[in-house]
């Protein structure tokens, strides 16, 4: 019997003090503090479904872009609409396959393609590479949604190497 | 059965004893107007996408596919039917498809390609009859609309206006070559060149 009133209790106070917590945290999110992800919808009210942004173009320039640190995977310079990569077929690798490059003139897919995960070298992609669009992905012509702080290492290096002089 | 073809060949042979030849004559032209027109429209309503997507093999199959695709759906509200691709817009050469075509119906009646997995795995061969035929006629079809010689490489990729002005521009390559499985998803494209 004991038990089932503190049951009884517990859960009452569950039930009075939720609201309050919901209403401090709605407080909160007014207040532009915690919730970040809510700036990609402007602020619009959750009731209300936000007018959508225009959609921004992919860049088809096909020029290359600059690596914001020597691992990156370098981004794709041109549109890939309905280009497949499936289990039947890689659109990519007509252009950037290593027996189509001397025809496109598109870069090669790089030898770290080839090797498995023991680093044993392959003689085609390997399977675990073979999804281009897992890290290479197509750029649009948009500003940030959110401010991007980063710092490279070489500018960090840099950077120190100069405060040192002084 | 014999008697009535040869009552039938008699009647045929003899001239007319009854109906006078102008009548005859109009009354012929008349029925020919109306047999080649009937002709004609039955063979328009068999080339309307409304037609092709009647059976659920293209309904379910090509036609969802080609929905994402740019010849369904793009910035001008062009777009492209099945027949505008798929049969020949000159008269003899359409007659030819048609007939060709024929194939495709008794394809339907027995169930070649009734259920997904029995389409997928006619793909390659459905796919390679239609890059041979365009790859025959020179993209024929590709180049109803798209017109080379009204083709503006300044407003085309610089990709695209190399690749337009060299190996199209001398005939080394024909539209199907490069553009396949633009309208529809590809098949296992083992061995097909430039894949």
């Amino acid at each position: 019997m004991k038990k089932f009133n503190l049951a009884v209790i517990a859960s009452l106070l569950v039930l009075t003090v939720s609201p309050i917590m919901y209403s401090l945290n709605a407080n909160a999110a007014d207040k532009e503090t915690v919730n970040t992800v809510a700036t990609l919808r402007d602020h619009t009210p959750i009731n209300v479904q936000k007018e959508p942004n225009a959609i921004p173009k992919v860049i088809n320039k096909d020029i290359k872009q600059g690596r914001n640190y020597p691992m990156q995977p370098p981004v794709i310079p041109h549109t890939t609409r309905s280009y497949e990569v499936n289990k039947n077929n890689n659109k990519c690798m007509s252009c950037h396959s290593r027996h189509r490059t001397e025809k496109s003139q598109a870069p090669m897919v790089s030898v770290t393609h080839f090797m498995d995960r023991d680093g044993n070298f392959l003689a085609e992609v390997s399977p675990r590479r073979y999804f281009c669009n897992q890290c290479h992905v197509t750029q649009l012509d948009a500003e940030p949604l959110v401010e991007n702080t980063f710092t490279d290492m070489h500018s960090l290096m840099k950077a120190k190497a100069k405060s040192k002089e002084h | 059965m014999k008697n009535i073809l040869i009552i039938g060949w008699k009647t045929l042979s003899k001239p007319s004893g009854y109906y006078s030849l102008g009548a005859l004559v109009i009354g012929g032209f008349i029925a020919g107007i109306i047999f080649w027109g009937g002709f004609n429209t039955a063979l328009e309503v068999t080339n309307t996408e409304a037609f092709c997507i009647s059976c659920h093999e293209m309904e379910n199959n090509v036609y969802e596919e080609m929905k994402t695709t740019i010849h369904f759906s793009n910035r001008s509200g062009v777009r492209a039917t099945c027949p505008d691709c798929h049969v020949p817009h000159a008269w003899t050469d359409k007659i030819a498809r048609k007939m060709q075509a024929s194939k495709e119906v008794w394809g339907m009646i027995f169930g070649t390609i009734d259920t997904r997995e029995k389409f997928l795995a006619h793909r390659r061969g459905l796919a390679e009859n239609e890059w041979r035929r365009l790859k025959a006629n020179d993209s024929l079809e590709c180049r109803n609309c798209h017109n080379f010689d009204y083709m503006d490489f300044t407003e085309q990729s610089e990709r695209a206006s190399y690749q337009h002005s060299t190996a199209l521009a001398d005939g080394e390559k024909t539209c199907i070559d490069c553009h396949k499985g633009i309208a529809h998803q590809l098949p296992d494209m083992k061995g097909v060149e430039g894949w």
